[in-house]
């Protein structure tokens, strides 16, 4: 192996931290499961974890590493940012992937080291550094949407615990969850200081969870009804009507997430010029015959190439100021849009081929392909749409407000 | 904006506050009701190089101060938020020409006068309206250079032309077997066809096959540098106007129609900034220049045409008068456009180096 490890005394800590992963990933990745990625939390549902897949997830998760940047104390990896690259980089170059992710990674993990009390943060962060529990999302409702803080849904205090009942909608992976943060009204007469973030079981009695068929087939999300769910009291993250703040706080996680280029252009695929020139004739000078795609597809990669650097200024200007870039909410709008409008393209140079649904004639690739195409209309809905990220962009970051 | 270094933060803010105070658009607006046959006033052109502006990308042997692309661009960027007339964009271009192709006896000769704002150069390549560098049939034999060049930027005021000719590149001095015939173009800044007729002409004999196109990917990268600060200014005009007039008894910033129009239009302003910069550390960085230049341009012509469009539809009526100035960006904008590639000519230019 090209590992360094004894090179001389002035090897830096970050070399060294550098040798500490390459040698953890040879002990512990199975080269079998080089490329894979993480079975349970893909998006149209969880698989089942092989033997091999269990064991990589136990490594990484006693180290806290996928959760690199997490404090120790609860079961993070506690590296710095830098340090966490390099873990990231290591993992690459050796074909290895993260196997601790979903919600409660991304948004719910972040939000509860912030504003969780000491005790819910020993209760829930460590499971969630092991991967061993799945967190869902419980913020929409039939009549709140976009105007999320119509939410409904009532949680009473009876003393030791709170009753609740309602419904929520919309609910990814809420048939596989253990766990639902979820936004609550413990106040009627007040509608944004009246909601509250509370912590419910799956399992409890009265939490009945009904899929919903989605135009892709799958049914990776459930209408969520709850009925006299008793949730103890413990389970309220912050104060009693502070559920606004907090899970505004919980978006802004989710927002960064689904706009981050890096994991927008694993999701594209190969490029779309490689395919045509697979699929289509090819002239005399090498170019696509078809000068009208051509001049599409070259439109389309320019505008996804000035994403890209877009993307990585943010990071790079995050990194310089510190906080969250100002054009999160431009990133979001203009990746999900470009990825949508890459799977249309992508169906117009491969015909009807590109529009299988089932069955013979089709490669498994194609078929996810279709599915991923109709999947990715829902990338300018969720998250707050693409209208609700510019009604953002103009009120707060271009002021477009009454001044009178 | 790119993380800059402290000596970058310093340049762009001198650069911003010498456009606002002594380079506002009503300086531009006054050259233009002369009818100032170089389109520029030389004391603003001292100025400016005075500043070292002039010598950003020139190497400090040869009098500049070798302080890059991203450099330049900010300042560049400053020079077209208020439309400053200068030949800047264009010395420097040819300068860059001559840095790269050039013999040390030539960079001797013309770079020290070229970062010192003494002399001013310009890049001479297209022959029709349409840019076309495979389409070029100037040609030199004996040391002579004959040819017609259409629309040459800043050739009232140059000394130097760096040409195009069949077989390379060339620096030919204005003077005998030179000749100029202006055209007016809608933004009124200088624009000559310029007729070489047996001009003495030296060969660039540097720089390796590709150096015509090394120089347009360098004047394709300033160029959107310039158009950058120019749909800025727009943008942030029209967004100041949507914010004091008032209709239906209301500002209309407040209207969603128009505050979803601003939201796109700052939306397509990052990722055109993103493409621009990327395109001047490129340059800086020497690596994927022709790919990163094609993006800058095809991004910087596509953002601004949108820009500079929509400027005038979102202030209405006041958006067509003559006094009003957001007229006199819409018209500089589409010779930017139309300058070393339009949108047609990048994208096949994109597919060709992606081998589609
Ligand atoms: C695949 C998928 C997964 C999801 N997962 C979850 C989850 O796990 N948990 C969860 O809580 N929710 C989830 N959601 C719900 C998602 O957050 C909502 O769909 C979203 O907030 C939009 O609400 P709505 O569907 O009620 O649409 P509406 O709010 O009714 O919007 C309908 C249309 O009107 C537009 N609109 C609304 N308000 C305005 C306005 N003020 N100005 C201009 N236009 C406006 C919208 O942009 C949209 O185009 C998921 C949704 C999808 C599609």
């Amino acid at each position: 192996m090209a590992t360094k490890v004894d090179t001389a005394p002035a090897q830096s800590e970050e070399d060294a931290f550098r040798a500490e992963v390459r040698a953890f990933l040879a002990e512990h990745f199975p080269p079998e499961l080089k490329g894979q990625s993480n079975v349970l939390s893909a998006i149209e549902g969880p698989g089942d974890e092989t033997d091999a897949q269990r064991r990589w997830r136990e490594a990484v998760g006693a180290r806290g590493w996928g959760t690199p940047t997490w404090p120790k104390d609860y079961g993070g990896g506690g590296l710095s940012r830098r340090k966490a690259r390099i873990l990231e980089e290591e993992f690459a170059r050796a074909g290895a992937w993260n196997p601790i992710g979903g919600m409660g990674v991304m948004m719910f993990g972040p939000t509860l080291l912030e504003y969780g009390s000491e005790e819910q943060k020993r209760e829930h962060i460590p499971p969630i550094c092991r991967g061993e529990i799945r967190w869902c999302q419980g913020y929409s409702e039939p009549n709140a949407g976009s105007d999320l803080a119509n939410l409904q849904m009532s949680a009473e205090d009876r003393g030791d615990h709170y009753l609740v009942n309602g419904q929520k909608t919309w609910t990814s992976g809420g048939q596989w969850a253990d766990k639902m943060f979820a936004l609550v009204r413990t106040d009627r007469s007040d509608k944004h200081r009246g909601i509250s973030f509370l912590l419910i079981d799956m399992d409890a009695p009265g939490v009945e969870v009904r899929p919903i068929r989605m135009i892709s087939g799958a049914s990776p999300f459930c209408e969520t009804f709850f009925t006299d769910v008793r949730v103890p009291k413990k389970n309220l993250v912050g104060e009693e009507g502070q559920g606004w703040t907090i899970g505004k706080r919980l978006l802004q996680h989710e927002r960064t997430n689904l706009s981050g280029g890096g994991s927008m252009a694993r999701l594209m695929g190969p490029n779309l010029s490689d395919i045509a020139r697979r699929e289509g004739d090819i002239d005399a000078a090498g170019r696509l015959a078809d000068t009208v795609l051509r001049d599409r597809i070259a439109d389309f990669e320019i505008r996804w190439n000035a994403f890209l650097l877009t993307a990585r200024r943010a990071m790079e200007e995050s990194k310089a100021q510190g906080g969250v870039s100002e054009i999160s909410s431009v990133l979001k709008k203009l990746g999900t849009k470009l990825g949508q409008e890459r799977a249309e393209l992508l169906i117009e140079i491969v015909g009807l081929q590109g529009l299988g649904w089932d069955g013979d004639g089709f490669s498994e690739g194609e078929l996810e392909r279709t599915r991923g195409w109709l999947f990715g209309k829902a990338t300018t809905i969720y998250g707050g749409s693409t209208e609700i990220q510019n009604n953002i962009i103009a009120k707060r970051v271009l002021g477009m407000l009454d001044h009178q | 904006m790119a993380v800059l270094n402290d000596e970058q933060v310093m340049l762009r803010d001198m650069a911003r506050e010498w456009v606002t105070n002594e380079s506002p658009v009503s300086a531009f607006r006054a050259l233009r009701d002369r009818e100032d046959a170089h389109g520029f006033d030389p004391d603003a052109y001292r100025a400016m190089a005075e500043m070292g502006w002039t010598g950003i990308v020139i190497p400090e042997q040869h009098g500049g101060s070798d302080f890059g692309w991203l450099s330049l661009g900010l300042v560049v960027e400053e020079l077209g938020k208020t439309l400053t007339s200068s030949p800047l964009v264009s010395s420097t271009i040819a300068a860059s020409a001559i840095l790269l192709g050039g013999s040390e006896a030539q960079q001797e000769r013309w770079l020290p006068r070229l970062a010192s704002g003494e002399a001013v150069a310009t890049l001479a390549v297209d022959e029709g309206p349409r840019h076309d560098p495979a389409r070029i049939s100037a040609s030199v034999s004996d040391g002579k250079l004959s040819g017609t060049k259409a629309f040459v930027a800043e050739a009232h005021a140059a000394q130097l032309f760096v040409v195009a000719a069949t077989d390379g590149l060339y620096l030919v001095e204005s003077g005998a077997g030179v000749q100029l015939a202006t055209r007016q173009l809608v933004d009124r800044r200088s624009h000559a066809q310029v007729e070489f007729r047996d001009a003495p002409a030296e060969r660039l004999g540097g720089g390796g096959d590709n150096l015509l196109d090394d120089v347009l990917d360098r004047a394709r990268i300033v160029t959107s540098a310039e158009m950058l600060g120019t749909a800025q200014a727009v943008f942030d005009s029209t967004l100041g106007y949507l914010k004091q007039r008032v209709q239906f008894n209301q500002v209309l910033a407040t209207f969603q129609a128009l505050q979803h129009r601003m939201a796109d239009l700052y939306g397509d302003l990052a990722t055109m900034r993103s493409a621009v910069e990327g395109g001047l550390q490129a340059l800086d960085s020497g690596f994927g220049i022709a790919r990163a230049a094609t993006i800058a341009k095809a991004e910087a012509n596509r953002v601004l045409h949108r820009i500079s469009n929509e400027g005038i539809q979102l202030h209405g009526g006041i958006g067509m008068t003559d006094e009003y100035d957001v007229g006199l960006y819409l018209k500089r904008a589409r010779v930017l456009e139309a300058a070393w590639g339009n949108t047609a000519f990048l994208r096949d230019r994109f597919a060709t180096i992606g081998g589609y």
